[in-house]
C-alpha cells in the first residue's frame, strides 16, 4: 500500500461509525479527529522540509496553506478552547498524534526567504492559555476570531509574545524567564532555536511535575538549557514520547479529538482553575 | 524484493531492482522536426536521440518508423552550492527546450534549479588533413624537416558529434526555475521561478528581464506561486503561467513592462460539493501547454487535465478524470506526499488528442473528439518491442475484468511525470523512472 507506516484509516472515515445512537457526535468526533491528525501531519511535514537541502517551495506553500485552513475552521469551530481543558482531564490515553506544533516552529529557520516562509505565529498571548500557546504555536484560544496566520520572520514577534504572554502571567516564572531571555538576546542567531528547547522544556517540565514523573530537576535542566535540542525534541516526540504515559503537548491535542463527545470534558470554558494549578506546579519547580 | 528464509546466503535480490537515482530521467522534448529526443536526468545528463532515417526494406510501406538511437550524451549541469544560504543546488535538469531550428547545428536550452544553459549541438564528418607545421598527430614538426608546401584539405572521418555550452544564464533566479519557454520570435525566452518570471535574450547572459514578479513584500503572506509558464506559440507577445491555486493567468507584454496585472485569468470556481482541506491543493496546476493552434490551453491538476478555450475565461471547456477514484485517498496521498506530484501533460501534432501519466507506470490518452479516454502502461515487462500496447484498466467497482488492477494495488513509485509527443507523427516518448520508453502509432493493415 502506499501509505507509510499510517495506522490511522480516516480516508475511509464515513465507513467506520456505523453505529446508531451517538451516531451525530461519533461523525462529528470522527471528523476532528481527522482534521487535528491532518493539522499534526501539516505541521510536521513543514519542518522536514526545513531539514531539507532546499524546500520545494510550492509544496511547502501549500501545505501551509492547508493549515492555515485547518486552523480557521477549528477557530470557528471553538475547538481551540478545548485545549485548555486538557489541563484538567488527567489520564489521558497516550496519543498516536505526533506533534507539538510549538516544535515546529523552533526549526533552524534563520530568516531563510527561500526556505518555507510559513511558521506559525500569532498574536495576542492571553493569560490563561499560556501553556497552550506554547505547545500549539496558535492563536489564543478564548478569542475565536483571533488572526491565525503564517508568519516569516517568526523570530521577533514569536519571542515578544511568548515573553510578553508568559511575564503577565507567571510572576514565579518571570525571573526565570527573564533570566533565559537574556541569554537568548545575546546570540541573535540562535534566537529563535534557544527558544523552542527552553519552552519546550518548560512544558514538558510542567507536565512532569504534575503527573509525578522524574523530579524536579530535569525539569529545571530543560528549563535552562541552552542547547539547540529542537531535532531532540520532535525526535523523542516522533518515537519515545508516544508512549509516555505524561502528558505533553501532544496530549493536549489528543484531548481535542475526543473532547467533542467525550463526557470527560469540563463543561467550563473558564479555565482560572487551571491556571491556578499551573501557577503551583511552578512553584514547585521554582521552589525546589 | 523478497527475503530468502532459510538461505544462508546474502540477499542481493534488491540489488536488481535498485534505480540509481542519478538516472532517474526528469525531462523529455522533441525538437521542431521530431528528429531528435532529448532527455535530461536527476545527474544533470542530457541524453540526445536522432530518428534513424534510412527506410529499412520492409518497413517502407509502413511510413517512417525510424529507431531513435543514442545521438550524444553531455553533462549539462553539474551540483553547485550556494554559499550564501548553504545549501545545495541541484544538478537535476528541469527542463529542456529545443530552439528553431536555423543552420546545421541544433540549439537547446537545459535549466536546472537556477541556471540556464544554451548548447550547440553539431556534428562533425570532415576534418582538415595534410599541415604543414603539424603532423597527423599534431605534433609540431620540426621546421628543417619541411621541403615543400601544401594546401591542407578536408577530408571525411567518422561523424563525431560536438556539444558545446554557448550561452550560459547565470544568477537570474532566486527560487527554482520550473519552466523555460522559447519566444516564437526566435530571439528571447522566459524562465519562471517559483515567485517570478524572466525574460532573456538569448545573446545576452548578463541581463534578462523581469515580467512577472508575485513575490509579496511580506515573505508571510505568501499563498501563491507560478507553477509553469509558456509562450504562447505564434504571439511573441503572449504568454501564460500557471498557479498553485489553480489559475491561469494569461499576460500581454505590450501592455506594460511588469506583467504582474494579468490580461485573462482563467479559473473554474471551486465544486462546494467536492471541497475537502485537499482541495487547494489538487487544484495546484502541474503543467500548462498551449495548443499547437494556440487557441487553446491544457492544464493538468491532481486529478483531471483540462482543456480551456484563450476565448472564455471563466471555465474550461474540457475536463476528464485522470485517475477519480484516488479522491478517496488523498489524506493517504498527502501524507506520503505523492499528492504534490507534478504531472506533464501534452499535446498531439493536431491538438485533437491529449495524454497525461499516472500511477503504475499508467499514462492516460484522451480523444477530444469522442471524449474517451484510455490507460496505457509503459513496464517493460509487459511490452516487448514491437509489440502492440494493450489498454489497461483500474478496477472501480462493477464487473472485474480479467487484467484489472485495484486501486489498492496502484504502485504510487511507479509515477509517469515527464513525456513528449512527436511535434507531426504519432509518436510518443514517456518517461518511466530511469526508462524511456518510446511508442510509435503503426499505419493499419490499408497498405498491406
Amino acid at each position: 500500500m502506499f501509505s507509510k507506516g499510517t495506522k490511522r484509516k480516516f480516508s475511509d472515515g464515513g465507513e467506520e461509525i456505523s453505529e446508531e445512537g451517538l451516531l451525530g457526535a461519533r461523525v462529528a468526533s470522527s471528523y476532528s479527529l481527522q482534521r487535528q491528525s491532518l493539522l499534526d501531519m501539516s505541521l510536521i511535514k513543514l519542518q522536514l522540509c526545513h531539514m531539507l537541502v532546499e524546500p520545494n517551495l510550492c509544496r511547502s506553500v501549500l501545505i501551509a496553506n492547508t493549515v492555515r485552513q485547518i486552523q480557521e475552521e477549528m477557530t470557528h469551530d471553538g475547538s481551540w478552547h478545548m485545549v485548555t481543558e486538557a489541563f484538567c482531564s488527567a489520564g489521558q490515553s497516550p496519543s498516536e498524534r505526533l506533534v507539538a506544533t510549538e516544535v515546529l516552529c523552533r526549526s533552524r529557520e534563520q530568516d531563510a526567504e527561500p526556505k518555507v516562509f510559513s511558521v506559525i505565529s500569532y498574536e495576542g498571548c492571553r493569560e490563561e492559555e499560556v501553556v497552550a500557546d506554547e505547545t500549539l504555536c496558535s492563536v489564543s484560544v478564548r478569542d475565536t476570531v483571533s488572526n491565525v496566520y503564517l508568519a516569516g520572520r517568526m523570530g521577533q514577534c514569536w519571542e515578544k509574545n511568548e515573553l510578553s504572554g508568559i511575564e503577565r502571567d507567571e510572576e514565579v516564572l518571570e525571573d526565570s524567564r527573564l533570566g533565559s531571555g537574556e541569554d537568548e538576546e545575546i546570540d541573535t542567531e540562535d534566537e529563535v532555536s534557544t527558544e523552542g528547547p527552553k519552552t519546550i522544556g518548560q512544558v514538558f517540565g510542567t507536565f512532569e511535575i504534575k503527573n509525578g514523573s522524574p523530579g524536579p530537576d530535569s525539569a529545571l535542566e530543560e528549563l535552562f538549557s541552552d542547547v539547540d535540542t529542537s531535532y531532540y525534541d520532535l525526535d523523542t516526540m516522533l518515537t519515545g514520547m508516544q508512549s509516555a504515559p505524561k502528558m505533553g503537548p501532544y496530549d493536549l491535542l489528543d484531548s481535542l479529538g475526543p473532547s467533542h463527545g467525550s463526557p470527560s470534558i469540563m463543561s467550563t470554558p473558564n479555565c482560572r482553575s487551571d491556571l491556578n494549578e499551573l501557577d503551583h506546579i511552578m512553584e514547585i519547580i521554582v521552589g525546589s | 524484493m523478497g527475503e530468502d528464509s532459510e538461505s544462508p546466503k546474502i540477499n542481493h535480490s534488491f540489488l536488481r531492482d535498485y534505480v540509481t537515482e542519478a538516472d532517474v530521467i526528469s525531462t523529455v522534448e522533441f525538437n521542431q522536426t521530431g528528429d531528435l529526443l532529448a532527455t535530461g536526468d536527476k545527474g544533470g545528463r542530457v541524453v540526445i536521440f536522432q530518428r534513424e532515417t534510412e527506410s529499412k526494406g520492409e518497413c517502407e510501406e509502413l511510413g517512417e518508423s525510424g529507431e531513435y538511437n543514442v545521438y550524444s550524451t553531455f553533462q549539462s549541469h553539474e551540483p553547485d552550492f550556494d554559499y550564501l544560504k548553504s545549501l545545495e543546488i541541484e544538478e537535476k535538469i528541469n527542463k529542456i527546450r529545443w530552439l528553431p531550428h536555423q543552420n546545421a547545428a541544433h540549439f537547446l536550452l537545459s535549466t536546472n534549479d537556477k541556471t540556464i544553459k544554451l548548447w550547440k549541438v553539431s556534428e562533425r564528418d570532415k576534418r582538415p588533413e595534410g599541415y604543414n607545421l603539424k603532423d597527423e598527430e599534431g605534433r609540431i614538426k620540426d621546421v628543417s624537416t619541411v621541403t615543400s608546401l601544401r594546401v591542407p584539405v578536408l577530408k571525411p572521418t567518422d561523424l563525431m558529434v560536438e556539444v558545446r555550452p554557448r550561452r550560459i544564464f547565470a544568477n537570474g533566479h532566486t527560487y527554482h526555475v520550473n519552466s523555460i519557454s522559447v519566444n516564437s520570435d526566435g530571439e528571447t525566452y522566459l524562465s519562471a521561478d517559483d515567485l517570478r518570471i524572466n525574460m532573456w535574450h538569448l545573446d545576452i547572459t548578463d541581463r534578462s528581464f523581469n515580467i512577472v514578479d508575485i513575490k509579496p513584500a511580506n515573505m508571510e503572506d505568501l499563498t501563491e506561486v507560478i507553477t509553469a509558464a509558456e509562450f504562447h506559440p505564434h504571439h511573441c507577445h503572449l504568454f501564460v503561467y500557471s498557479s498553485s491555486k489553480g489559475t491561469l493567468r494569461l499576460c500581454d507584454m505590450r501592455e506594460s513592462a511588469l506583467c504582474d496585472k494579468h490580461s485573462k485569468i482563467f479559473e473554474e470556481p471551486e465544486d462546494p460539493g467536492n471541497r475537502s482541506f485537499f482541495s487547494e491543493i489538487i487544484s495546484s496546476v502541474s503543467d500548462v501547454k498551449f495548443s499547437h493552434s494556440g487557441r487553446y490551453l491544457l492544464t493538468r491538476d491532481y486529478l483531471t487535465v483540462k482543456v480551456w478555450d484563450l476565448n472564455m475565461e471563466k471555465g474550461p471547456v474540457e475536463t476528464y478524470q485522470v485517475h477519480e477514484y484516488l479522491r478517496s485517498k488523498l489524506c493517504s496521498l498527502y501524507e506520503n506526499d505523492c499528492i504534490f506530484d507534478k504531472f506533464e501533460c501534452v499535446w498531439n501534432s493536431n491538438d485533437s488528442v491529449i495524454m497525461t501519466g499516472a500511477y503504475n507506470s499508467f499514462f492516460r490518452m484522451f480523444d477530444r473528439e469522442t471524449g474517451r479516454g484510455v490507460t496505457l502502461e509503459a513496464w517493460r515487462e509487459s511490452s516487448k518491442p514491437r509489440a502492440v500496447l494493450r489498454t489497461r484498466r483500474v478496477y472501480t467497482g462493477g464487473r472485474r475484468r480479467r487484467g484489472d488492477v485495484g486501486v489498492d494495488s496502484l504502485d504510487f513509485s511507479k509515477k509517469i511525470l515527464h513525456m513528449a509527443w512527436h511535434p507531426a507523427e504519432n509518436i510518443i516518448a514517456i518517461a518511466a523512472t530511469n526508462n524511456l520508453y518510446i511508442f510509435q502509432d503503426r499505419v493499419n493493415a490499408e497498405n498491406q
